[in-house]
């Protein structure tokens, strides 16, 4: 594009947000997301390339160009189907996708700073062109087979993984039990993402939707404890999905973190959304509310927790990073929401040890300075260590965001699955089949922690090839 | 239907019941050393149980609980008929049991129950074995008739004296220990203080003892370390890692620490919920 060019694209079409100051302490949605005019004319500053390049930024193929297209000419339906075909959970992803780092990333209007507003366009069509008949959601079409009763399907797992495998096979006449360890199905989406950048509601009628269509959600069954793979295959079902996450939290193993106030994130967010210790005490889990927090990490689960922890009443939020605000893996819209709220960073620290009062509460936390040493294997310049230089911060809780491993508990009891050395099942990258023959895996057990698109993106291959198979 | 509670026993009035749950599933897997985690309503909050026996013919299984705070009380509101909302299992790394000959489970409180669990199991494995209880009084002994039959000795002790040694479990466990050259293994559940005294006898008898911690859980199935205890220094989850730990390695004191982490809340939520009781009752 001449420069020329550049000079002429039009801006990308604000989505309104609730207040920074007004939102900072509730737990409502952020992002309002656009009104049909808003979204029209964000649809007719794309190019219409001849050789769209947005498409293969995004792991499931949404077909962005024709999507947008029909957006333009306000043809909302058909641009839902469009998106419903190779993408199960739009009104999701379009909140919760990196997509700066996926579809935008590779829209040709990239280079000048103003790449078509992909994410928010599909999240438009999708919360507003929500089709009424599940079936259709699914298919396009107005009806859909029922579900022969014995050609049965499990997931285990009810993550966005084993819902898009659930939705493609339902629609196709197979019989889908999805098996959820948790009370409530969704996975990452229910008890991780907080209710103010994915309200709950949303991921209720995507699982509704599947109930309609008939698929059964069976909660309270755990893989490898309550049942084992074998029992599945005894009981008639002709193939299994793993989708079981990367729910391990990981500690630092430092000294005193065991105090009370020191919590993963994983724990702090499990309470505050699937349990709604927000509500506490309307709801009877309990939350510690810390004034002075430190959260370490800098990935979308550090940004929630922080963002969580402000809404719960803190004073001060500073989210604790060993690297500069550059290098941080959050999504880039969700960094600057917490700045924008008061959220503080801590660049170019790790923590040492933590220190507490004589009842076992957290007090301080002593952190090391660091600074920039030489790439390492994912071409990130790693941190090192500045001898000498520690320092203390005040802190009455900490909340561990520094990754998460793979879930054990189904694996732990399923010898016979071939895992890798990180603990995550192995698979055909091809089918994703594992070691064990009709038994196939996907999501954050297979990649470790990763994205819901890819997740989503593994269901639906395993989906295709399971439907190969036993039809 | 599922999770319906077929029969309840009061043990301990408004303290200690056992109910007996229809629960198929669960029954079919679970064995000595399994808990469960329930929820009642939906605002509740789940909470770990440990499974006290089961019947996998009937489909049924056993919980004791003793009633601490809100949700141990809303349970002890149900009765024989009504359902649980939420039961998931069975959790935990059942018990190691393996045939070696004298096997000694100690159990105070309510841990008694679960301590049955595991006495059973050993017994069924052809161990023969000693059960050691102890409680406040007499009244509040738990599943002695039970272990009667399964034991060939069942030791009492009791604070106040009302039946068998005045004193603690421990004293009773350490005279047996030094009676008894032949104990292959130890087995204690109970409050941590009582855990970590068995841990510290046993210590001086280099004999093999494994405790069953309660930490505080969430989801019980390894994915928040609510519950992470140290264990010879590491960080273990007592919902998968455990419930059950070599005792000589845990840090006993650290775990009744982070027993206390909710107090205040726990506190206020029971208070809360005696206060919509009475209002009812008045009602
Ligand atoms: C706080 C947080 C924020 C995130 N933000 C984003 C974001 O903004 N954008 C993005 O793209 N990604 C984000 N992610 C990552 C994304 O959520 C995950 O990559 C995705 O959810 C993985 O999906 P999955 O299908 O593998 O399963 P998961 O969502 O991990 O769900 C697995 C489910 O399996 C259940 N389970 C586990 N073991 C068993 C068993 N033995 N039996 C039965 N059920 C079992 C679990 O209870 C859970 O419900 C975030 C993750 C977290 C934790
Ligand atoms: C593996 C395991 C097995 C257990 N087995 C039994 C049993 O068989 N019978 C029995 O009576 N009790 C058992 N417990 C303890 C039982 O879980 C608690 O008494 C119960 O959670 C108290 O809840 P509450 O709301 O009634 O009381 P609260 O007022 O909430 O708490 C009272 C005390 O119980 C502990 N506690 C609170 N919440 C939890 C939680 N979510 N998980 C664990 N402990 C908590 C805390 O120490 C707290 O101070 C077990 C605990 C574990 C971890
Ligand atoms: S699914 Fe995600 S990556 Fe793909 S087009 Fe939609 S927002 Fe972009
Ligand atoms: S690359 Fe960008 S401008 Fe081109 S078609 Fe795709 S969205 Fe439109
Ligand atoms: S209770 Fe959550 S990890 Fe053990």
């Amino acid at each position: 594009m001449t420069k020329k060019a550049k000079a002429k694209v039009k801006p990308r079409v604000k989505m309104s947000m609730l207040d920074p100051v007004e939102r900072g302490r509730v737990f409502s949605e952020v992002a309002l997301g656009y009104q049909i005019q808003d979204a029209v004319s964000e649809a007719r500053r794309c190019l219409q390339c001849k050789k769209p390049t947005c498409i293969k930024g995004c792991p499931v193929e949404v077909d962005c160009k024709s999507f947008i297209n029909l957006v333009a000419q306000e043809e909302f339906e058909d641009a839902f189907r469009v998106i419903k075909d190779t993408n199960s959970l739009p009104a999701i992803c379009g909140r919760v996708c990196p997509q700066e780092n996926q579809c935008e990333r590779t829209c040709k209007l990239r280079p000048t700073g103003q790449p078509i507003a992909i994410g928010r366009l599909e999240r438009f069509v999708a919360d507003n062109f929500y089709a009424r008949n599940s079936c259709e959601e699914e298919t396009g079409f107005m009806e859909c087979i029922l579900p022969d009763e014995n050609l049965k399907v499990a997931a285990i797992g009810s993550g966005p993984s084993s819902l898009t495998l659930a939705g493609f096979l339902a629609a196709r006449g197979v019989k889908v039990t999805t098996f959820e360890a948790l009370h409530e199905p969704g996975g990452v989406l229910v008890y991780g993402i907080p209710e103010f950048r994915l309200p709950k509601s949303v991921v209720k009628r995507e699982v509704d939707s599947l109930k309609h269509l008939g698929v059964e959600f069976k909660c309270n069954f755990v893989g490898g404890m309550t049942f084992t793979l074998d029992d599945l295959f005894a009981q008639g079902y002709k193939a299994v999905f793993i989708g079981v996450g990367a729910g391990l939290p990981r500690f630092m193993n430092l000294d005193g973190e065991n105090l009370i106030g020191v919590y993963s994130a994983n724990e702090y967010l499990t309470r505050v959304n699937l349990m709604h210790a927000y509500k506490f005490p309307d709801y009877d889990t309990p939350v510690p509310r810390g004034d002075k927090v430190i959260v370490i990490g800098g990935g979308n689960v550090a940004m929630d927790a922080a963002r969580t922890a402000y809404r719960l009443g803190a004073s001060n939020v500073r989210v604790v990073y060993r690297r500069t605000k550059g290098e941080m893996p959050a999504r880039r819209e969700e960094l600057e929401h917490a700045l924008d709220e008061g959220i503080e960073l801590e660049i170019l620290a790790s923590p040492l040890s933590f220190w507490g009062d004589e009842s076992h509460h957290l007090q301080r936390v002593l952190l090391q300075k660091m600074e920039l040493g030489q790439p390492d294997s994912s071409g990130r310049r790693s941190p090192v260590p500045i001898d000498g230089q520690t320092f203390e911060l005040e802190a009455d809780m900490a909340i561990m965001a520094v990754g998460t491993g793979a879930n054990r508990i189904l694996t732990q009891t399923t010898p016979e699955l071939k895992l890798n050395k990180r603990g995550n099942i192995e698979v055909d990258q091809a089918t994703g089949e594992t070691s064990v023959p009709m038994v196939f895996a996907g999501g954050d057990i297979v990649t470790g922690a990763a994205t819901v698109v890819l997740a989503m993106g593994a269901g639906r291959l395993a989906a295709k090839e399971i439907l190969k198979r036993i039809k | 239907m599922i999770n319906k509670i077929l029969k309840k026993r009061i043990l301990i009035q408004d303290r200690v019941s056992e109910i007996t749950i229809y629960a198929p599933h669960i029954a079919r897997k679970a064995r000595p050393g399994n808990f469960a985690v329930l929820r009642l309503s939906a605002r509740g909050e789940r909470i770990p149980l440990t499974i006290a026996d089961r019947d996998p013919e009937k489909g049924t299984i056993v919980i004791v609980y003793l009633v601490l705070g809100k949700t141990t009380a809303l349970l002890d509101t149900l009765d024989e008929g009504d359902a649980i909302l939420d039961l998931c299992g069975p959790l935990g790394k059942p018990t190691e049991i393996i045939k070696q000959g004298e096997v000694c489970c100690v159990g105070g409180g309510t841990g008694i129950a679960a301590m049955h669990h595991i006495a059973k199991g050993n017994f069924e494995a052809g161990n023969d074995v000693i059960s050691i209880i102890g409680a406040r009084s007499k009244d509040l002994l738990l599943f002695k008739p039970e272990l009667e039959r399964i034991s060939s000795r069942v030791l009492v002790a009791t604070d106040d004296g009302t039946m068998g040694h005045k004193g603690f479990v421990t004293e009773v466990l350490e005279k047996y220990l030094q009676e008894s050259r032949s104990v292959k293994e130890v087995v204690g559940v109970g409050p941590v203080p009582m855990m970590k005294a068995v841990a510290k006898v046993t210590g001086s008898f280099n004999v093999r003892t494994v405790v069953s911690l309660n930490s505080i859980m969430v989801d019980g199935i390894g994915m928040c370390g609510a519950c992470r205890v140290s264990v010879g220094g590491e960080i273990r989850f007592a919902c998968v890692d455990g419930p059950e730990f070599d005792a000589s390695r845990v840090d006993f004191d650290e775990l009744m620490m982070r027993l206390g982490a909710f107090r205040d809340q726990e506190k206020k939520s029971m208070e809360l919920f005696k206060r919509a009781e009475s209002h009812d009752q008045k009602s």
